[in-house]
């Protein structure tokens, strides 16, 4: 494929065509990531998540400078919801990156959520594969964190940066629960605001109750509008993320978020077969209204169907 | 596989306010398109860039400051310049019907003056899409 090797040179439009493919799950697809596939693994993949106006693009665009400024090529996914009413969306988180827009080493894309609920884009991690191959050493997402759900970034990143503010009262309380503990950075952002020693020890106290760790939970405070703690947040995440590697944390992370993968894919192509084989669509409503009825009873009606295709689907390998 | 409609809602020049671009850009929302915002002073080579990057199919550019037979036409050659002229542009604000010929002539498709139902800028984007 000829987008392939313009992907593997970097070429910037074609990484944003891939990224479309990617994001559109093009019947292409799955042919263009296995024919990128063995070029991936170089990138490192940090998440930043947290609620809504937290300071998340803004720290994202001071995190580049920084990370340019070390000869780095970065790449930015932002995520914003789609409505779940007419299914289009306004994507501005980049409006706070347009510093970089002209800068060849950075790549920002906007994805919408598209109905995948959890806080990333359905295809994320096929589009960070997409930029991994196209040779980004830093590639940062900024997700959705608003509760208990949005919390599928640890399934994509190799550090979550979870961005908390001052004034969130009961907010904090109903993040606990989901996307306060899936943080391995805690920034405190906008110290410039009143009540930044309170949420201070909020979070410390309840990293207390985490137990002990021998990888600790950085805190972090900055003020992103005016560029304070930047500095100190970069070297924290390097920090952090040697002690990663070197305890073998990394390892295992990664290897968890690809048993996750499988797990996700296996069920996505069986669905797809199965959904298939009984046409579903076709008649999920008549199924309905025999189970409502009383006509079938669930678990016998299913599993005869299932029994039925397991034994077409053995017949149809002898013949073959 | 679901495409999407996604347009890119940019400000070149330097007026100082974007309500309109703003309201634009939720209106083609609620009709459910996939709308990248930038907000304002944007330049012709950062609009081109981020479009790119973005790959979208359409960029409505929102101007009110009278720079617009300078700004427009300097953004569909930079397009032309990144083999990117498949990228549609369409123009709105303050824009005086007398330089709307001008703008057509220079490879802006449409241009939609203040008042334009939104309707017709969804039927413009689904004819050429
Ligand atoms: N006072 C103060 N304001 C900040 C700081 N960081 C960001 N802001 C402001 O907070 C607002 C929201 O910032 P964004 O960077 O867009 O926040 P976000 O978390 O990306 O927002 P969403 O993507 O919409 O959830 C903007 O007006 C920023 O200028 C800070 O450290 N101090
Ligand atoms: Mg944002």
């Amino acid at each position: 494929m000829e987008l392939v090797d313009r992907v593997l040179k970097g070429e910037i439009r074609a990484v944003a065509k891939a990224i479309t493919l990617v994001e559109n799950g093009h019947p292409d697809k799955e042919k263009f990531i296995d024919s990128i596939y063995s070029k991936c693994g170089n990138a490192v993949v940090w998440g930043v998540t947290g609620p809504p106006g937290a300071g998340k693009s803004t720290l994202v665009d001071k995190l580049i400078d920084q990370e340019r400024s070390k000869g780095k090529k970065v790449a930015v996914i932002a995520v914003d919801p789609s409505s779940p009413f007419s299914g289009g969306a306004v994507l501005g988180d980049r409006l706070r990156m347009q510093s970089h827009a002209t800068d060849p080493n950075v790549f920002i894309r906007s994805m919408a959520s598209r109905g995948h609920l959890g806080g990333v884009a359905g295809n994320t991690t096929d589009a960070v594969r997409v930029l991994d191959a196209a040779g980004y050493d830093l590639i940062i997402i900024e997700s959705i964190g608003v509760g208990q759900t949005e919390i599928e970034i640890i399934e994509v990143a190799d550090i979550v940066l979870l961005v908390l503010v001052p004034g969130m009262g009961d907010e904090i309380q109903a993040l606990k629960a989901g996307v306060m503990e899936i943080g391995d950075i805690y920034i405190l952002n906008k110290k410039d605001h009143d009540g930044i020693e309170k949420l201070e020890a909020e979070v410390n106290y309840m990293l207390s109750l985490k137990g002990y760790d021998e990888l600790k939970n950085p805190v972090v405070l900055t003020s992103a509008v005016e560029n304070i703690g930047i500095v100190e947040l970069t070297h924290t995440i390097e920090d952090y993320y040697s002690r990663l590697k070197t305890s073998n944390r990394l390892t295992h992370k990664r290897k968890k978020r690809v048993r996750e993968e499988i797990q996700h894919l296996l069920i996505s192509k069986i669905m797809t077969v199965i959904n298939k084989n009984l046409e579903t669509e076709k008649n999920i409503d008549h199924w309905a209204e025999k189970l409502i009825s009383g006509e079938i009873s669930p678990y016998s009606f299913f599993n005869q169907k299932i029994k039925n295709f397991l034994e077409e689907s053995s017949e149809n390998a002898d013949t073959n | 596989m679901s495409e999407k409609v996604r347009i890119l809602i940019a400000k070149p020049g330097l007026d100082g306010h974007d309500r309109g671009a703003k309201y634009i850009a939720r209106a083609l929302k609620d009709e459910g398109y996939e709308v990248i915002y930038t907000g304002l002073r944007q330049t012709p080579d950062s609009i081109v860039a981020t479009a790119i990057q973005e790959d979208v199919q359409f960029i409505g550019l929102s101007l009110l400051s009278g720079a617009h037979k300078e700004l427009f036409p300097k953004i569909v050659d930079k397009l032309k310049e990144q083999e990117a002229s498949d990228i549609h542009v369409f123009g709105g604000g303050v824009i005086p019907d007398r330089d709307i010929p001008f703008l057509l002539e220079h490879g802006v498709e449409a241009v939609f003056t203040p008042g334009t139902p939104i309707s017709d800028v969804v039927k413009f984007i689904e004819s050429v899409k």
